[in-house]
This record gives structure tokens, C-alpha cells and sequence, in this order.
């Protein structure tokens, strides 16, 4: 497509023309109005735990009620407060930085660090996991597969990614994490690890795909210069078409943080739930995400926890952004640099 | 020398032959295991019937019609805005401008924000800030629509979709030959007149493979409805905008993890999760023909 499409043609203005197009502008800002006010939302509900004392609550009904998900998680979140009054006064935003995450008792404690901890440990798995198959998997694809493999190749990961999160979220549930325990023999069923692995399966998609466009985009002339010199495929493959594609290889993998660090229903469902802060990897652990999911059904809107689920929602929005944004400028700018004279 | 390299050189493509087979080997396993465990229980009965007993028993067809309205009412928004918005980014402006720039921009970060974070505009937004509004203005007094509905749960799925739809479309506009557009205009057509008898038929399968790759992905999505609108169990089935409804992917989370007998529901559960892959399959798989055969048809012009 050119830059301007019609513009060698000039017609006379009609008025119908121009209110078809002006509502065709209109709608097409949709999107762009919507992202900011998804930014003004998300922070709207969120920004007064910063400023104002919170709404305090008197009665609260649901206590209890978010306790863990999944038949076996461990250690009690939640401790067992009958309508009582919750006192808020004494919260500062400073408490987000806490180490305990208690939002449901008699001295609530809203600190965030367990679920970091939790989405990050998470996320840690799935790309350790995610990360080399996905990257070696297209590198395959894209040199070594006959091609059959490789047609072959493209529908499944269509099918990988189109399997929807909840479903993965099943499998893990009642699959996955029997036969992990059952091979590896540790403790808790569900735990960071078995929310990792299957984590992994949803980030997989990303990470080929987009490796694979990397891969794909190498100029030929690098690789015939390679093979030209004596090199053989696998050489040219490895130390040749890999490197040239590293920025696009690097982009993958943080879209793939980005993913996993969002997902909720799969780690809802696989991870225990439990919001801990320990060094194990296969200990129960609860995420961001998944804290938002299971808990904000029960809140009362607008006091301190509604709150602070919003910020914890303000916060996965700021760093998918962030996340998105770098891949997207950064990392095209870098192959533009690198290839732009090749062509 | 040449046999080391050789040994190698055998070992790296079979290490990465094996990275391709595990991603081939997991979609297997869980495709198999699932299809195994869901097909015995998949009778006319449990797609036509009701949950009973506590939701120990009985079928699913309430989340069965409540997917399909949530889909029907999120595709009745989202195609048209996403169509038009594809248009207007193909057709009406150039690539380097500005305000395509910053929709493209907006379409991008909108399809990276997490589904839960949709979940949490939807309730802010949809639930609380127009429904509450809408209430005020409406019928004081009355708390309708400022509680998680379908509408709003509908909406909320239509935004999450809306990239889908934007670039399939788009794809499809490419496909639309641009002596087409110049034979029209030059015969005297306007610009509007261009797009609807010679763009938007030549890309409306395009269309088409946006809607159905929307409803799929709005159809498994379950985090952006947990709170804005989808429902434990209801006895009727929903009739109006703000009624809450069952829904497939979030009656499954509902009764792996929230059952009052897991294992008693097991069959329930793995028969649901086959519904809903059968369902998302169903859509993926006529969307990637539909786009085959738009690429083909590029091919050769």
C-alpha cells in the first residue's frame, strides 16, 4: 500500500461524503479513546489509597470466602474474622511494600511483595521452559525441517495458542499436577512450578511465532555469504542466522514475560494460592493476577482492598505496556539499524 | 574433524527437531487426554439440560446459550467498530500519518493489556461508572444496570477483541487489488461509494475470519467476565441486557475449583472443557481456511 491512496484523485466534496468519512474517523478513535480511558479507569479507582483515607467498612459478609482455590493448597490466608469492624485508619501506601498479604481479617495487610514474588517466580518457570523450546522449535522450522515438518509445524501452534487459558488452567489442575508430583515427589500439589509448566504451554505460541518471524526476516545474502564460505547448515544456522536474529529472538521472550505475567485463569487455578514468601520454587504461591481474580467478587466496592486491587491492576497494565511498547520501538529500531543496509 | 562436525551438526538439528516435537507432543497430550476423558459424557442430554443437584449433576445448556449470547452481542459491537476502524486505517489514511500512527499505536497496547486488567475497566467503567450513571439518570433508586450484566460483560469482551478484528480486516483490505479501487474512481465513483462496492465485498471474507476469530477468543476468555457479569448458577436462562448469565469457560473454573464434590463432577468437568475446545476449534479452524483461501487468491494477482 502507498502513502497516500487516493490522493491523485480530486473529486468535488459532497456533504454525504464528508459526514461518512468524519463518522468513520470517529469510530476509528474508539480504540485510542478507550485506552485511555482504560489508563484513567484503572487508575481512577485505584489512586485514592494515595491520598484520602478509604471508605472504612462495617460489616463484612464474605470474609473467608477468597480463600485459596484448588483442593489441596496450603497454608491459611486468610484468617477467620466474623463480622467485625476492619480498621483502615492506619493504612499508608507505604504498606503496599509489606511482606504479608492479609486482606481479609481484623488488621489487614495489603503487602504486595508475596505476589510479586509469586508472579515472578511463575513467570521465571514459564520462560525458562517456554523460552528454549520455543526459540529452538522455530529455529528448526525455519532451517532444518523438511518441508512437511514445517508445514505441519504452523497449525499446531495455531492450536496451541487458540486452546483457551481456562482449559490449560483445567489440564494443570487435574492433570498435569499429578503427574508432576507423581514424577518429581515434592510436597504440595499445586505449587509455582506446575503453574510455571503450564504457563509455559501458553507463552510457547508467542515466543515461536514471533521468533520465527526474527528468523524468517535474516536477509538470504547473510545466510549464502555463510554457506558460500564453506559452512555447513547447521554452522550457518547457529552462528550466523541466530545472532542476526537476536533482537527479534529477545522480543519474544518479553512479549512472553509479558503474557505470563498477565495470565490469570491458569495460575488461578494451578499455583496453590497461597501468598507466600519463600526461596522454593515449589512452594504454593499466589500471583498478582490471580489475586485480582479471585478476590475482587468479593470485595465491597470502594474501600481499601477494592482499592488495592485496582493498583495491583493498575500495576500488570503499566508493566504489559511498558513491556509491549519496548518490544515494539526498541527492538525495531535495533533490526532496522542491523538490516536496513542489507537489503 | 568432518566426523565431529557431523556428529554435531546431527545433534543440533535433532535437539531442535525435539524442541518443535514437545510443542507438538503437549498439544497432543492435552487434546488426547481431555478428548478421553470428556467423550463418553458428551450426550444430548448434558448439552440440553440444566444443571441439578447443587450443580453435582445434569448439563450445561444454560452456559451453552449464555456464550452464545455473550459472543452475539460482543460481535454485534466489535466487528462493526473493528471493520470500520480497518477501513479507515487502510483506506483513508496514509501510513505515515499521525492520528494512524497512534490508532495503530492504541490497537497494538490493546491487544497486550491482560485479560484481567479488561475484567477490571469493565467493572470500573461499564458497571459502576455507566451503569451507575445510568441508573441515576433512568430510575433513581433502582439498582439495575449498575451491577455486572451481560451487556457489560459483552462490551467488555467486544474491546478485549477488537485488535483481533481490526487486523484481520486489514489483512483482507490488502488483498483488495488497487486497479479496482483506481477502475471505480476513475468511472466517477466517490471514495464511499469505492469502499462499499468494491472494497468491503472483496474483503468480506476477511471479515468474516476477524468475527470468528473474535467469537473464539471471546468465547474462552473467562478473566474479563469473573466480574462483570458471568454467574455461579442461574435457574433461567437471560433475557434481558441486564440479566447475568452462565458461561462456559467460567462454569468450568466454577467447578474445578469451587465444587462442593470434585471428584463426583469430574466427568461434568472434563465434558465441559471438550464442549469448549470443540467450540474454539471449531471457530479457529474455519478462520484459518477462510484465510487460506483469501491468501491464495492474492497469490496469483
Amino acid at each position: 500500500m502507498t502513502d497516500k491512496p487516493f490522493s491523485t484523485v480530486k473529486k468535488p466534496r459532497r456533504i454525504g461524503e464528508f459526514v461518512i468519512e468524519r463518522s468513520i474517523q470517529a469510530v476509528a478513535f474508539v480504540s485510542l479513546i478507550f485506552i485511555c480511558l482504560i489508563f484513567v479507569f484503572v487508575f481512577r479507582e485505584a489512586y485514592p489509597i494515595f491520598t484520602e483515607k478509604v471508605k472504612q467498612v462495617v460489616t463484612h459478609e464474605e470474609v473467608g470466602a477468597s480463600e485459596s482455590y484448588g483442593e489441596d493448597a496450603s497454608a491459611p490466608l486468610v484468617a477467620d474474622v466474623p463480622e467485625r469492624e476492619q480498621d483502615h485508619s492506619n493504612f499508608s501506601p507505604k504498606d503496599l511494600a509489606g511482606r504479608e498479604w492479609q486482606p481479609v481479617s481484623l488488621n489487614p495487610k495489603f503487602g504486595l511483595l508475596p505476589l510479586l514474588l509469586g508472579s515472578l517466580k511463575v513467570t521465571l518457570i514459564a520462560l525458562l521452559i517456554a523460552g528454549p523450546i520455543g526459540i529452538f522449535a522455530a529455529l528448526y522450522t525455519s532451517q532444518f525441517a523438511p518441508r512437511w515438518a514445517r508445514e505441519g509445524m504452523k497449525p499446531v501452534i495455531e492450536i496451541l495458542a487458540g486452546i483457551p487459558s481456562v482449559v490449560i488452567g483445567f489440564f494443570a489442575l487435574v492433570i498435569l499436577a499429578t503427574v508432576l508430583q507423581r514424577t518429581f515427589g515434592y510436597e504440595f500439589r499445586l505449587n509455582a512450578f506446575v503453574g510455571g509448566v503450564a504457563m509455559a504451554l501458553a507463552v510457547i505460541p508467542i515466543v515461536y511465532t514471533v521468533s520465527e518471524d526474527a528468523l524468517a526476516s535474516v536477509p538470504k545474502v547473510l545466510t549464502e555469504a555463510s554457506l558460500a564460505l564453506g559452512s555447513n547448515r547447521w554452522e550457518t544456522a547457529l552462528f550466523v542466522v541466530l545472532p542476526a536474529a537476536t533482537p527479534g529472538i529477545f522480543a519474544a521472550v518479553v512479549l512472553g514475560f509479558g503474557r505470563a505475567f498477565g495470565e490469570t485463569m491458569i495460575v488461578l487455578m494451578a499455583t496453590g494460592n497461597a501468598a507466600l514468601i519463600t526461596p522454593s520454587l515449589l512452594d504454593p504461591v499466589r500471583t498478582l493476577s490471580a489475586t485480582i481474580g479471585a478476590e475482587m467478587a468479593e470485595v465491597v466496592f470502594g474501600d481499601l482492598h477494592y482499592r488495592v486491587l485496582f493498583f495491583v491492576g493498575a500495576l500488570l497494565f503499566v508493566i504489559s505496556f511498558a513491556l509491549n511498547a519496548f518490544a515494539e520501538f526498541w527492538v525495531r529500531n535495533r533490526l532496522m539499524k542491523r538490516f536496513g543496509g542489507a537489503k | 574433524m568432518t566426523t565431529r562436525k557431523k556428529i554435531t551438526g546431527f545433534l543440533v538439528t535433532g535437539f531442535t527437531a525435539g524442541c518443535a516435537f514437545i510443542s507438538v507432543a503437549a498439544v497432543a497430550w492435552i487434546i488426547g487426554t481431555i478428548a478421553w476423558g470428556g467423550a463418553g459424557h458428551i450426550t444430548w442430554a448434558f448439552l440440553s439440560s440444566a444443571p441439578a443437584e447443587g450443580m453435582t449433576e445434569g448439563g450445561i445448556f444454560p452456559a451453552i446459550v449464555g456464550t452464545f449470547m455473550l459472543v452475539v452481542i460482543m460481535s454485534m459491537v466489535g466487528v462493526p467498530v473493528g471493520t470500520i476502524t480497518a477501513i479507515y486505517l487502510s483506506e483513508y489514511v496514509g501510513r505515515g500519518s499521525k492520528f494512524a500512527q497512534a490508532i495503530r499505536f492504541a490497537v497494538n497496547t490493546l491487544a497486550g493489556i491482560p485479560a484481567i486488567v479488561f475484567g477490571l475497566f469493565g467493572l470500573g467503567f461499564f458497571v459502576q461508572f455507566t451503569g451507575g450513571a445510568m441508573d441515576r439518570v433512568l430510575h433513581p433508586g433502582v439498582l439495575l444496570w449498575a451491577q455486572p450484566n451481560i451487556l457489560w460483560a459483552s462490551l467488555t469482551m467486544a474491546l478485549l477483541t477488537l485488535p483481533v478484528v481490526i487486523v484481520s480486516v486489514e489483512e483482507a483490505i490488502k488483498t483488495v487489488p488497487r486497479e479496482l479501487r483506481e477502475a471505480s474512481l476513475a468511472v466517477g465513483a466517490t471514495r464511499w461509494q469505492t469502499i462499499r462496492r468494491v472494497v468491503l465485498p472483496g474483503c468480506s471474507s476477511g471479515i468474516l475470519t476477524g468475527a470468528i476469530l473474535a467469537v473464539s477468543r471471546g468465547a474462552g476468555e473467562v478473566a474479563p467476565i469473573l466480574f462483570t457479569g458471568a454467574a455461579y448458577f442461574l435457574p433461567h436462562l437471560p433475557g434481558h441486557f441486564s440479566d447475568q448469565f452462565m458461561e462456559l469457560g467460567y462454569h468450568l473454573f466454577i467447578m474445578t475449583t469451587q465444587s462442593t464434590d470434585v471428584e463426583k463432577t469430574m466427568g461434568i468437568q472434563y465434558a465441559t472443557t471438550l464442549v469448549l475446545l470443540l467450540l474454539t476449534f471449531t471457530l479457529n479452524f474455519s478462520a484459518i481456511a477462510l484465510r487460506a483461501r483469501l491468501r491464495r487468491r492474492r497469490v496469483p494477482a
